[in-house]
Parts: C-alpha cells; structure tokens; sequence
C-alpha cells in the first residue's frame, strides 16, 4: 500500500531505520556498502530508486544499452534520492533515471524554475561537476491537482485559473507539507487566487487520497501524474498555466565518464520515445492485477520502439 | 539535548496555544476519541468478560480471540478500513482502536470475577442470590480493582495508539507527530510527544487512585483481620497501610 511510488511515507516512516543502516554502510564505504571501486571503464552500472516505475525506466535504460552493444550491470531499488545519489557520487552507479524538479531542488535548495526548460537550465548550473543529464524526456511525473469529472463540469474547470469561479468552499487531499510548499496551498493563493484549505492524508497521492477525492471529503486532490488511479476514476487533471508545480520530467542523470557518443544517443533516442501515457501504462501493468515485472515491461516497451543507434 | 529544548520552547509558544491547530483543541480532540473508544470498547469487553468468569466458560476461546485481537496491527486495519469503506472519518480508527482495547478489558474483566474467593461465591449461593445477584453484588464489587485495571491498560495503549490515525484528516495529538514528520518540523514532533506522554501518565495516575478506591471496604477490613488472627494486636495502623498498599498489586497480573 505504502509502495507508491516516491512514498514519502516510506522516506518518513523507514528513513529512520534505512538512514542509520545507509550511514552504517557508507561510513565503512561506498554507499551501497562495501565495493567501492568503480566498475572497468567500458561497463556502465545503471541504479534506479526503490519504486516501480523508476525501476522500470532503469530496465529501460540498461536494455536499450544492452542491445545497442554497451555492458551493463544493475543495482535497481536502491532507496531515497539522498542515498542513490551519494551512490551515484561514489562511483556505485553511473547512470539512474531522475525526475529534473526534484533532482534540481536536490542541489539548489533555493530554485525558483517550474517550466522543463528552465528547470534543465538550472540543473545544467547546479549539477556537480563530472555529472550531467542527457536530454529530458516529454514524459513528466509530476504532482497535479485533479478533481472529479462531475465537479469539472458542474463548475466548468479544467485548470487552476478556472478554479476562481467556484463559490463552494475548497479543500485539498494532499500530504500534509501540501499545506505549506509553493506548489501547494500558499502557491495556490498567489499565483491563481485562490483560497483553499488542506486535508492532510498521508499516503502521497495513494488510494486513501483518491477515496476522499471520489467520495467528496476533497474537492481537489494531489496526485502523481503517473498514477494510473486518475485515468481509471476519470478525474480531470488541471492545467497549471501559470506554471506553479515544478516541471518532473524524466531525465537520465551520467557520470559524465561513462557518457560515450553511443550511450548518448542511445538514451537519447529512449528519452524522445518515452510519454507520460507510456508511463501511466507500465505503471498499470505493474501495480495492476498481473503485477508484472519491471524488466519484462522494459522489454514491451522496448520492442514497441525501435532504440537503435 | 537541544531538540528537547526546542521541543519545550514549542510547547512554550502562545501561538500553538489557539485555534484549531493548537494544543488545548488538539488534546481535547484526543481525550474525546480515547475516551469514545474506551467507552465502547469497555460496552463490548467488560460484559462478555463477566460472563466468562462467572460461567467459567468459553474462557479458551475468550483467550485465544483476544490474543489473536492483539496480533492486528493497528495502522494497517485502519488503513484497510478507510480504503475499502471510503471513509476518511474517525470511523476506521475508531473500529481499528476498539479491537486493540478489547483484549485488555476482557483479560481485565475474566480474570477479575476469576479472582474472587469461590467461598465467598458459595456462600452467596448459600444465603440464597440469584447468579445475577452473585455477580453483581459479589463478584463484580470484588473484580473491580481488576476491571479497572484492565481499563487502565487499554486507555494507555488507545491513548499512545491513537496518534497513528492522523495519517487520515482526523485531529488529535497525533496531527503534530505526522504533519511535523512531513514538513521536518522536528521540534512540534518531539513536543506532541511530550503531550502523548504526559497525557497518559495522567491517566494512568487517576487509573491507579480510582483502583484504589474501589476496593470494598468489606475487603480491606476482612485483611487486616486475617493479619490480626495470625499477630498480636499491636501496630493496627502498620497493618492497615500494608493492606490498603496491598490492593493495588493484582493489577499487575492484566
């Protein structure tokens, strides 16, 4: 239940246990412990964070390598941001999917950038140096503010900026820093005016916050755009003209050694591939009934676009 | 050190002294849905426990139910309540914390008639009670120490349990321990605990004084007679004090 994806309740109610563990293991060494010695110059290692779908776009990722000649070895499900990036630091990994909002906010706490353009110019400035990211992908897994098909059409909204016409008191289902982070409440007074209050339930955006978005406790609700529950409950997502919530799409983060023209271009052409419904999809199939795997999804995927340099 | 500090100057703070946010609604909140759990919990346990101890039957399934109630883990029942109900209210908590505070009120409530000397049951047969009349004249007055133990238990673990429910939109102490762990607020998260705490060190002390209490007089009459039979008349007022200290003990056995 709580294995949705980016789980903040993970990082609140295991970040405790998992950081002493993780301090443990990196003060004797890498940050996956022990074997810090980077892999030979020719094999790339590609990690990814410890939710479905960014398992599924390293397995993405480490195939489309594969099958355009590159080694590759992996260490999926490696944890928190902190964690997988002290890993990618070491040498641990050289290569994981990120999301470019988050990642920016990461090493520049004081950013402003929301659009996907500014932000990869910022990230292009705040990255340490023999790091970068390779082109972003269209395909972004953002927060949304989504509400029910009803109460759009009842009030005629589809974005934020429509969101002034409605008279009925509003409140938010989000985590309860909703109340407090710019993209949140506060954010939704100053850029749109618009007054609304917070609900606060704790499963980022997961199936109690859909519960309370489809029985009516919420009016809106934040929720990954990833989530295959927004399609599935035919909610609308509003549009965010004013660009409030930081643009997330995904983007490969290299160690700039390991980033030869093939593997460029490869990742590249991957990147250009990739859709945000791509993602609400594999995401269905992998937290859906068939559960299924994140390297046999990788290999759907990949066989419905040809990846080749 | 200087997080406890914090956690005192947040406590110390006029602003979280008002509205609904702050310290006086969140802990009437509290003690509001502890106590609603406790009364219905106790509605449910404390009668089917009588009639355990009386009878002295169903006692291995009355046992093993209530052994088998403590193993569910709280969060998870009230998150599954909330999901499959699509009820976001108090609802799923209040369900969820009522099954955690039944074992220890049936143990309490068993146990207690369980304890009571079966002479003295015999003789109220003896004189003529009816069984309702022996339970509630004789067993029930003696249990009591027990009962309310059994309830004290309980309203320690409800107390400390019910702060896990502010995961859903529902007030409480428990709000400063969730939304403090999201905004990394570390110093409200220390605070609400601090109230958690002395919340049910309170409780827990009128527990004990309301045990004392309700220890017939005919009981701590009857001891100090025991002790009489056995020592001198000498020291009335040592022996009085060790048997008044003295009912408090069973208490441990819940």
């Amino acid at each position: 239940m709580f294995a949705s994806k980016r789980g903040r309740i993970a990082a609140g109610v295991l970040a405790a246990g998992a950081l002493l563990a993780l301090s443990a293991c990196s003060s004797g060494g890498g940050a996956l412990g022990g074997n810090t010695s980077s892999s030979s110059s020719d094999t790339i290692t590609v990690g990814s964070a410890a939710f479905g779908e960014n398992e599924i776009l390293a397995e993405i990722y480490a195939q489309a390598l594969e099958a355009n000649g590159v080694k590759v070895t992996k260490k999926l499900s490696i944890g928190q941001r902190d964690v997988y990036l002290a890993a990618l630091k070491d040498g641990s990994i050289d290569l994981i999917p990120e999301y470019s909002g988050n990642l920016l906010q990461f090493y520049d706490k004081n950013s402003t950038a929301t659009s996907s353009e500014d932000v990869i110019a910022g990230l292009n400035d705040a990255l340490p140096s023999g790091f970068e990211v390779l082109d972003q992908s269209k395909a972004q897994d953002a927060d949304s503010y989504n509400v029910t098909k009803e109460f759009s059409e009842k009030w005629g909204v589809t974005s934020l900026s429509d969101l002034k016409k409605v008279t009925d008191p509003l409140t938010v289902g989000a985590n309860p820093e909703f109340g407090e982070r710019p993209y949140g409440i506060p954010g939704l007074k100053s850029a749109y005016g618009v007054t609304a209050t917070l609900k606060p339930i704790s499963d980022s955006g997961g199936p109690l916050t859909v519960a309370a978005l489809k029985n009516g406790d919420v009016q809106l609700a934040d929720i990954y755009t990833t989530t295959p529950a927004i399609k599935d409950n035919g909610f609308v997502t509003l549009k965010d003209p004013k660009n409030l919530i930081a643009a997330q799409n995904v983007v490969p983060l290299i160690n700039s050694k390991k980033a030869s023209d093939t593997v460029k271009d490869v990742l590249n052409k991957v990147s250009a591939a990739l859709t945000t419904e791509d993602l609400i999809e594999l995401n269905g199939e992998n937290q859906g009934a068939s559960k299924t795997q994140p390297d046999v999804l990788a290999k759907e995927w990949l066989s419905k676009h040809d990846i080749k340099k | 050190m200087t997080d406890v500090l914090a956690a005192f100057a947040w406590l110390a703070d006029p602003a979280h002294w008002s509205g609904v946010d702050g310290i006086p609604n969140r802990l009437a909140e509290h003690i509001g849905y502890s106590a609603l759990t406790l009364l219905i919990a106790a509605v449910i346990a404390i009668p089917i426990g009588l009639a355990i101890g009386h009878t002295g039957r169903f006692r291995g399934l009355a046992i093993g139910l209530s052994g088998a109630l403590r193993a569910i883990p709280t969060l998870g029942l009230l998150v599954y309540l909330a999901v499959v109900t699509l009820n976001l209210s108090i609802v799923p908590p209040l369900i969820a914390l009522t099954i955690l505070a039944i074992p220890p009120l049936l143990a309490g409530a068993y146990s207690g008639v369980e304890s009571v000397d079966r002479r003295t049951v015999d003789a109220a047969r003896a004189v003529g009670m009816t069984e309702f009349q022996i339970l509630t004249k004789v067993e029930l007055p003696l249990s009591l120490p027990l009962v309310i133990g059994g309830l004290r238990s309980a309203a320690l673990q409800v107390i400390a349990t019910w702060t896990v429910a502010a995961i859903l939109p529902v007030g409480g102490l428990g709000r400063y321990l969730i939304d403090g762990l999201a905004l990394r607020r570390y110093d409200e998260m220390l605070a609400g605990s601090i109230l958690v705490v002395a919340l049910a060190l309170v409780t827990d002390g009128v527990f004990a004084i309301v045990q004392r209490l309700v220890v017939p007089r005919g009981v701590t009459l009857g001891k100090v007679a025991d002790v009489r039979t056995k020592e001198p008349r000498r020291s009335t007022r040592a022996t009085t004090a060790s048997a008044t200290a003295d009912p408090a003990a069973p208490s441990q056995l819940t």
